[in-house]
């Protein structure tokens, strides 16, 4: 599973950049798939990339609020949003395991030889704060003279940005290098820490701060396909603990298998020696719940 | 109940979605989205 779920990675960092021929005097795709909101971080002012950033997309809809309600246009980013949870819903939190090109760039940092450190909980509500507070809140609400917010996560936080746009626009247009300020340099800083901080700890990003891990975890316990854990068949083994790239602790009671924390990469439930982790998938088509290997619902069933 | 939940949801996101779209919203995404955020990528 983990070799698979490897190759799909690499797919999907392709399949999200995969726009090979790039010059200087046309560095942005602007064709139709940038409609699209890519289901991962992964720039929209990046060279290789024909999708749109739905985190940079819904703060840009989210900045021009006031304005816009003003013009008579209430635009609120239902498209994001709904695009968003349509793939929440099915999936929850899946993409950044399997999808996002900067989920495995943490992953590949991680494989580097180094004396590794614990992530310290607490600083998974960064997540909230980034959310709430620079996609949201701060975008909508810290407006300018003419009633225009900014885009607070991409322009001061986000290293997919200054890596997959900064560095290669600064790269292929000679003319942006004379614009390079103290930003610039305060997000290089970021970028480096989260480069330097992932080969120690596994996905920092996604654990700290990341707003659309936290749009998606929002929806694990309530998507299509989710993960169960049974106790009764659990043999206190605690090797998904060991694995679980993200620390959802649910074999001692800490978290819920379904946490927002879950990237669902199947870890736990490839290595379970008891079979205690099962995946389930609820139909949508049906309404009724199926899973693999003797969940509840599926004895239900049987029953019934 | 219970299992009636993800249909639901997953039906509101496409209504959603659908709204956006009748609304004119993916064309703000593309117009956004093509151009060079300098202030983005740090640089501006």
């Amino acid at each position: 599973m983990e070799r698979f779920r490897r190759i799909i990675q690499l797919l999907s960092a392709f399949f999200a950049n995969s726009r090979l021929f790039v010059t200087p005097s046309n560095p942005i795709y602007r064709g139709p798939l940038k409609h699209v909101c890519f289901p991962g971080l992964n720039c929209y002012s990046c060279p290789a990339s024909p999708w749109a950033c739905p985190l940079g997309a819904l703060q840009n809809v989210l900045s021009n609020f006031k304005a816009n309600l003003s013009a008579g246009k209430f635009n609120i980013g239902f498209y994001i949003i709904g695009s968003l949870g349509i793939i929440g819903s099915l999936i929850g939190r899946m993409p950044c395991g399997w999808f996002c090109p900067f989920g495995l760039l943490q992953d590949l940092l991680f494989k580097v030889r180094l004396p590794k450190l614990e992530f310290w909980r607490p600083l998974s509500f960064g997540r909230y704060v980034a959310l709430f507070g620079l996609v949201i809140i701060l975008p909508m609400f810290w407006l300018d003279r003419f009633g225009f917010g900014q885009t607070w996560f991409c322009k001061y936080i986000c290293p997919a940005g200054t890596l997959e746009a900064g560095l290669p626009l600064l790269a292929m247009v000679p003319e942006l290098r004379s614009m390079v300020g103290t930003l610039f340099f305060s997000k290089l800083t970021i970028l480096l820490l989260f480069i330097v901080w992932s080969m120690v700890t596994l996905r920092p990003f996604c654990r700290a701060i990341c707003p659309l891990g936290l749009i998606f975890g929002f929806f694990n316990r309530f998507s299509w396909l989710r993960l169960k854990f049974n106790r009764d068949t659990c043999v206190d083994c605690y090797a998904c603990e060991l694995v679980c790239p993200t620390g959802v602790y649910f074999a001692t009671g800490k978290d819920d298998i379904n946490s927002t924390k879950c990237i669902r990469c199947f870890r736990c439930y490839s290595l379970c020696p008891g079979g205690a982790v099962t995946i389930e998938f609820s139909s949508i088509m049906k309404g009724r719940y199926e899973g693999i290997e003797g969940s509840d619902c599926n004895q239900e069933q049987r029953q019934a | 109940m219970k299992s009636k939940i993800p249909r639901f949801i997953f039906y509101f996101f496409c209504l959603l979605t659908l709204l956006g779209i009748i609304l004119g919203e993916p064309q703000g995404v593309f117009k956004k989205a093509v151009a060079l955020c300098l202030s983005c990528i740090g640089i501006g």
